[in-house]
């Protein structure tokens, strides 16, 4: 497979999809959830009848701060700031005298404080698992597959981010589980195809960077086309039949597999072509 | 091997694969540990607040652990998981109550008991108390007092309080709230006293519990709270359950319909390694979240992967024109390394997730690595002595897909 002459073609690729995520990232950042922000989501089933509006009606009277009312079929979520035990009994208290049939689904509430430490632990986690796979496979192979293999993680994670903050999904502490999980996946991915480029290196006298690179990526493809597909479809049923609530933790890791595997093939192999060929010219 | 035996091996593996499941699945399914968001619940995070001059240590923690865990019990609430998280938190988790938002409000007050003389002097505390019971007023009015028993020392600072203060109010306060303000009508010695407020024989108790197990070393503040209803839970159940099932089954197709002979091979081996997980699942106590479910399934299809691996492997090896069984042999032996790098990989990201994640999303983490070492095992175990016995019976290599 010709990955090394159409190198320029693949970077051009990742570019278009990477750039308006960035742009997207600085101008309206992600959605971050209540996980993040701190606040209250109160999740109830009520009538058909119900509308929207008659939700706010009903909540404005309770004075509560910021609230917001989301509709979904028959099921409410009220986005409030943080609620103390009194404010959600008083606020599903008033749901009932108002429409009888209230189905309590759930209730979230996080506090300020919690929200920040997620977020300095999910980057936390992020960076420790970019350096830990980094010495990992410098001590199996070499500091320049390390490399090559950390710059494909960031193009995905990169790729993850971007989607949900073009389409301003929301996010959840499960998003860091779903990235991270990404990261694990595409390494998988990386390191088949390196391990083919290892071991066809140990083969050859003549180092031809080009030829070795394109020959180890078309004795992985199949491998790495049928592992895509058969991670995917557990992730699509779980996308078409899973409930609600794990619906967009399953895409960010769809999205990422995708991603993965396409930087794999393409981008990692080509960034290691780059750094050993650049190495070898000089 | 003899091509007999080999076909008698095999077909007695698939019979007992076909047995293990049929009888097994269901009961490790029924005793698998549900995490609150499936079963329905509540989870609540507790902070303790530091005060001037009383800092919270992980010592506090374990105390205040301690004596919610004696609240618990005493108070019957039931499956209650309690556990300290970092230096200043508690985590409380409640799956069998109807009303847990009630419970957690009892188990959460500090039960701080002091008696205070009208100018404010505190006289006594509840660390000199051996003992509290709710009991019925004698006067008929259905309502409860709570009767208490100092301990010798406190039976002193008792004595002298009330003699100090005969004709005058002596204020019980539980939490910072005066809860009754009785007249000291002569001094009493023996230690013991009542608190006859607005109680209700339910109140009673309950207070009865929280001053017996002793106050809480500091006061805790919620800082998160998640409770999913019971119908919530089990929709997300089913509908996981369901997608769980769709998913396997497009990648058990997928392998026959793709690899053939080997593909009919990974797809037993993904048989065991779902009767492996959920096994390890239900020996380690270890509890499945919604998210754990996801990671589940997504580990069906990474665990074909070793699968894939070798058997590419094994095809290349066939192309060079090596014998069936050399390519088998040849092809296990490059695809471990691979395998072996590949999965440690994950590992380190699954472990990085355990170690940050709390909750559900520890709980993925965990699915996941059984998950990952479950499936190396069955590939480099199973699926290669299998491989070997159907050589055994057939050379045919279009049955490899060649």
């Amino acid at each position: 497979m010709q990955v090394i002459k159409r190198r320029k073609w693949f970077y051009i690729l990742s570019l278009i999809v990477i750039i308006p995520g960035i742009i997207s990232l600085m101008l309206q950042g992600l959605n971050l959830g209540i996980d993040f922000t701190g606040g209250s989501i109160t999740h109830v089933k009520m009538p058909s009848k119900v509308t929207s509006a008659d939700m706010r009606a009903t909540i404005s009277e309770l004075g509560l701060e910021k609230a917001e009312v989301q509709k979904s079929g028959d099921e409410f979520y009220l986005r409030t700031s943080q609620l103390t035990q009194e404010q959600t009994d008083e606020l599903m208290q008033a749901l009932r005298n108002e429409y009888q049939e209230v189905e309590f689904m759930s209730a979230e509430s996080v506090g300020a404080t919690i929200g920040g430490e997620l977020t300095r632990n999910a980057l936390l986690a992020l960076g420790i698992a970019l350096v830990l796979m980094l010495l990992y496979i410098t001590f199996r192979f070499e500091f320049s597959f390390g490399i090559a293999a950390v710059i494909g993680l960031i193009h995905n994670v990169l790729v993850v981010l971007g989607a949900f903050s073009i389409f301003q999904w929301e996010i959840s502490s499960a998003f860091i589980a779903a990235i991270l999980t990404v990261i694990g996946y595409s390494i998988n991915d990386t390191i088949v195809i390196f391990d083919r480029i290892r071991e066809n290196m140990r083969n050859k006298r003549k180092e031809d960077y080009e030829e070795l690179v394109n020959k180890s990526v078309g004795q992985t493809l199949n491998r790495s086309i049928n592992t895509v597909l058969t991670s995917s479809f557990p992730l699509v049923a779980l996308l078409v039949f899973g409930g609600a609530t794990i619906k967009l933790f399953v895409l960010a890791m769809l999205i990422g597999f995708v991603a993965g595997a396409y930087s794999s093939i393409c981008i990692a192999s080509s960034t290691w072509f780059e750094l050993k060929n650049r190495r070898a010219l000089a | 091997m003899q091509r007999n035996t080999s076909i008698a091996i095999i077909a007695a593996i698939v019979v007992v694969i076909g047995v293990l499941s049929y009888f097994v699945f269901q009961p490790l399914l029924n005793n698998i540990n549900l995490g609150l968001d499936l079963r329905g619940g509540l989870r609540v995070v507790l902070e303790a607040q530091e005060t001037e001059g009383e800092k919270v240590t992980p010592d506090t923690i374990d105390k205040a652990v301690g004596i919610l865990r004696t609240r618990v019990d005493a108070l019957g609430v039931k499956e209650t998981t309690l556990y300290p998280q970092g230096d200043k938190r508690v985590v409380i988790e409640i799956a069998g109550e109807d009303d847990p938002e009630a419970a957690v409000n009892i188990l959460k007050n500090t039960a701080q008991l002091q008696f205070i003389d009208e100018e404010g002097n505190v006289l006594l505390t509840g660390k000199n108390l051996v003992d509290a019971q709710a009991q019925m007023k004698q006067d008929g009015s259905g309502q409860a007092e709570i009767a208490l028993e100092f301990d010798k020392e406190g039976a002193k600072l008792f004595g002298e309080a009330t003699t100090a203060n005969v004709g005058k109010p002596l204020i019980i306060v539980i939490d910072d709230q005066a809860v009754s303000a009785p007249i000291v009508q002569g001094p009493i010695m023996d230690g013991n006293a009542v608190i006859t407020g607005n109680f209700t024989a339910k109140e009673a108790q309950d207070l009865a519990v929280l001053l017996r197990s002793g106050a809480l070393p500091v006061s805790f503040e919620v800082m998160e709270k998640r409770s999913i209803g019971p119908t919530l839970g089990a929709d997300s159940l089913d509908k996981s359950i369901k997608a769980g099932i769709v998913g396997l089954i497009a990648v058990l197709i997928f392998m026959i319909g793709y690899y053939r002979l080997p593909g009919v091979i990974a797809d037993l081996s993904l048989v065991i390694y779902s009767l492996l997980v959920l096994g390890t699942m239900v020996a380690l106590d270890a509890v499945l979240t919604l998210p754990g479910i996801a990671g589940f399934a997504l580990s069906i299809g990474m665990a074909v992967d070793a699968n894939v691996i070798i058997y590419e492997r094994i095809k290349e090896e066939l192309r060079y024109g090596k014998t069936l069984v050399a390519s088998i042999e040849a092809g296990f032996k490059r695809a471990f390394t691979t395998i072996f790098d590949a999965n440690v990989t994950t590992l380190i990201t699954a472990a990085v997730l355990m170690y940050f994640g709390t909750g559900p999303v520890k709980g993925f983490a965990v699915t996941l690595s059984i998950g990952i070492v479950a499936s190396m095992l069955v590939a480099l175990a199973f699926t290669r002595y299998m491989l070997v016995l159907s050589a055994n019976v057939t050379k045919n290599q279009k049955l490899y897909g060649v």
